[in-house]
């Protein structure tokens, strides 16, 4: 029964990891990872690996690929008519004959590792999240907490670049054109202000010079 | 009976689409869809290496590899929203700026 799911969910990741990188828009794209990701979560449904599945679902296929669409709608992305690297397809076949020989090298290795202790009969009589919550806040509580400041850089990472002012916007900014010269529509805006504040000014001058 | 070894071939086949997307596409969004599908094969990998070697160890560090994937994709993110506003670049063959 589960070699069934296996071949379901290994039949499914591999179709829609590569529809992701075929489609041309990328909303379709999107759409492609998320079927992908929910799989790789049933993947580790299958390993007993219950609270990773639940992450996956919720902070890939539900944050992670929210912030792509979003990213997607925002920009308003074209698709480019030539869609794929011409001359990179030789780079690729190059790195598909790496792969090859590394699947090569797995098929070969027995894999004699050093079993660990937490075997699943004892893993299932703690529970499986709890077990995890043990350990990560005992053996694994300094990796913990970098990821916590790691998150927090990010998070001000992002803010600061997303609110820094682009290239152009910067340039006008930081010198003001002159009032001939009107490169962009920036200036041209403010060379049809101008006069009209002139005008308002000069008639508030002439008013207060009559009486 | 699935071993190890199945687990393995599927996750390098994940790895190597997500290595040839990074390689051969060329909107901004779509290469970093391909280093999300990277991140899930290794993930693919830890969790079942994990289980079938009885350590919860590659359960924990696949969590902190979720977390950074999710720094990565909000960095990235913002500095894709950056180059589209600054109209530096449509794709990423434009990109140039650190190019000497």
């Amino acid at each position: 029964m589960s070699a069934v799911f296996f071949y379901y969910f290994a039949a499914v990741t591999i179709i829609s990891g590569v529809l992701t990188i075929t489609f041309r828009s990328p909303v379709h794209c999107g759409v492609a990872l998320v079927t992908l990701l929910l799989h790789i979560a049933g993947f580790f449904i299958l390993l007993n690996a219950e609270f990773i599945a639940a992450v996956q679902v919720i902070v890939y296929a539900g944050a992670i690929l929210v912030l792509y669409l979003f990213v997607i709608m925002l920009l308003n992305l074209k698709t480019e008519e030539r869609v794929f690297h011409r001359r990179y397809a030789v780079v690729s076949l190059l790195m598909l004959a790496i792969v090859g020989q590394v699947a090569v090298l797995v098929l070969r290795s027995p894999f004699a590792g050093v079993s660990g202790t937490a075997t699943p009969e004892l893993v299932l009589a703690v529970g499986q999240t709890r077990a995890i919550g043990i350990t990560m806040f005992s053996d694994y509580l300094l990796p913990f907490e970098l990821i916590g400041l790691y998150l927090l850089a990010a998070i001000i990472g992002a803010i600061v670049l997303a609110k820094t002012p682009g290239i152009q916007e910067r340039r006008a900014q930081m010198e003001p054109p002159p009032a001939g010269a009107s490169p962009d529509g920036n200036g041209a805006e403010t060379a049809v202000v101008e006069p009209i504040g002139a005008g308002v000014a000069h008639g508030h001058e002439g008013g207060h010079g009559h009486p | 009976m699935i071993t190890l070894t199945h687990y393995l071939v599927v996750s390098t086949i994940l790895f190597a689409l997500g290595l040839i997307g990074v390689l051969i596409r060329r909107n901004f969004i779509i290469v970093l869809m391909s280093v999300e599908i990277m991140l899930n094969a290794a993930n693919l990998n830890l969790v079942a290496f994990s289980y079938y070697l009885h350590s919860l160890t590659g359960q924990i560090v696949a969590l902190f590899v979720i977390a950074i994937a999710a720094g990565e994709a909000a960095v990235g993110l913002a500095i894709i929203v950056v180059i589209f506003r600054g109209k530096i670049a449509t794709n990423v063959d434009q990109i140039n700026l650190l190019k000497w």
